[in-house]
């Protein structure tokens, strides 16, 4: 079996021990998604696997065999045409340093199917209400798994809000 | 990190059959990834097992059949969950961060180990968990996240699960399967006191795996329930102390209440004493404290964390406040 790497087939890796993070960055030198923490704690390396973010750094390559790993190298169409939240990120000043981006944009993008599957979250106030109102404190709580150490917090939760005002209209 | 041999099982006996001595089950990875990576564990096989079915439905009887493989973001958003047990969407959503969520199964979630700093710390620390005999650095340490209740004077941790929380207040069963066949047994009965052994954390006996969680039909007090959770940060951070609470009221008067803790002991923490003392009592603030108060009468703070049972107290009181007034 294979993992389909932005629609490229890959093989795994013979050791069992190597993470979907070093798969990426080390064997196929793909190298936007970021280790930050390598234990679960800042969500640098989140990619999507099977459209759902995960954490490639806790995710053994062995485990995404025959899924659908789609990283921020994947998000963009030919050409040098960004992405629709990779713009908003670059006209809301989502990043300072930029280590935390790939991640970030990962995330707000499954974030994005999340809110429309009406999924609710910690802050929601009616669990059993679907779906959860889009406020900025949804955001704030659904994006709590990527840390940006520069702050630019304000300027993420804006571009995300420019995506799902775009996505929704 | 040692190597060991990745195995994806193709159905639970195929996943039983197939763990030797010394492999270990594995779920979605986010805890005992990161504790292999450390060395806190080794294993020989690691036998994947969050490929297997993962259905939630209706039992024969009104409640809910969670299979162990349900990831805990899916659990958190099933319709069923959210309109009969609001409790478990909750404490489900309270922990970790959404990627976690969207790896974690259910059954990983249960036998996740300790966030206790001193048991990750191979190089630097004394662990009586880690290496029994060795002795507990957080005795005389750093214990503002550790245990009240239920401690000993080997091990201080706590079990570090939000949804555990919940499922202890459900009334919720384990389904296990093993080389000696089934059996099941309550979540409160799991886990299990570190007296002496602090090694040992649970009743699973080896090669034993978690094939699923059973909810009984939610009383009045379920379909009333809510999970808050105290924590250094507003999110994405492990609980000081987290409440699970349900209530019923008849005529001005607790029928029936429900409180779990977390954060504060080795396993979840069901509150049968303070249960007891609020059934016919009329729902005050009063009645609360009193009735939590005996439940933490036996609490044994440590050098950093007394403050802890001031915050179950209050954070009892205002979970049951809350739960009356929306009976109002």
């Amino acid at each position: 079996m294979t993992i389909r790497v932005n629609g490229t087939e890959v093989s795994p890796p013979d050791d069992a021990r190597i993470s979907l993070l070093d798969l990426l960055r080390e064997h196929l030198h793909l190298t936007g998604t970021k280790k930050g923490c390598d234990q679960g704690a800042c969500g640098a390396c989140t990619v999507l696997l099977d459209g759902n973010r995960v954490l490639s750094c806790l995710t053994l390559a062995a485990q995404a065999e025959g899924s659908d790993v789609r990283t921020i190298e994947g998000l963009a169409g030919e050409g040098d045409d960004l992405h629709m939240l990779q713009q908003a990120f670059v006209e809301h000043d989502g990043l300072q340093c930029g280590y935390c981006t790939p991640g970030q944009i990962c995330s707000a993008i499954a974030m994005a199917d999340e809110l429309r599957r009406g999924d609710p979250s910690y802050v929601t106030r009616d669990i059993a209400a679907s779906p959860a109102p889009v406020t900025r404190a949804e955001i704030r709580e659904r994006m709590s798994g990527n840390l940006c150490r520069c702050g630019a917090h304000n300027g993420i939760v804006e571009a995300i809000e420019h995506m799902l005002r775009e996505t929704t209209a | 990190m040692r190597t060991f041999e990745y195995i994806r099982a193709a159905d639970r006996a195929d996943a039983v059959a197939r763990a030797g001595s010394g492999a270990r089950f594995l779920g979605g990875g986010t805890n005992i990834v990161d504790l292999l990576r450390q060395n806190v564990e080794q294993a020989s096989e690691l036998v994947d097992v969050s490929r297997l079915d993962g259905a939630i439905r209706e039992s024969d009887g009104g409640g809910l059949l969670i299979d162990a493989s349900v990831r805990n973001a899916a659990l958190a958003a099933h319709p069923l969950v959210r309109g009969r047990y609001p409790v478990l969407s909750r404490a489900l959503l309270a922990g970790a961060s959404a990627q976690i969520r969207n790896m974690a199964t259910v059954g990983g979630n249960i036998l996740q180990r300790t966030r206790c700093m001193y048991f990750y710390d191979v190089e630097g620390a004394r662990c009586n968990k880690r290496q029994p005999g060795t002795g507990c650095d957080a005795l005389d340490g750093f214990n503002r996240y550790h245990a009240i209740l239920g401690a000993s004077d080997q091990c201080v941790a706590t079990h570090p699960s939000d949804m555990c929380v919940a499922l202890a207040m459900l009334d919720a069963l384990i389904h296990l399967s093993g080389p000696d066949g089934e059996r099941s047994i309550r979540l409160t009965d799991f886990h299990v006191l570190p007296n002496a052994s602090p090694q040992i954390e649970t009743v699973l006996k080896p090669g034993e795996l978690i094939t699923g969680v059973e909810l009984p039909p939610p009383s009045d007090a379920v379909t009333h329930s809510e999970y808050r959770k105290v924590r250094d940060r507003s999110s994405y951070a492990f609980a000081l102390i987290s409440v699970a609470g349900g209530l019923a009221l008849t005529d001005g008067r607790v029928t029936e209440a429900r409180v779990a803790l977390g954060g504060v002991a080795a396993k979840p923490w069901r509150a049968a004493r303070a249960e007891a003392a609020l059934i016919g009592v009329a729902p005050t603030e009063e009645a609360f404290l009193a009735a939590i108060r005996e439940e933490l009468a036996g609490a044994q703070p440590l050098s950093g964390n007394a403050f802890k049972i001031v915050l179950v107290e209050r954070t009892v009181v205002a979970l049951l406040a809350a739960l009356a007034g929306a009976h109002q």
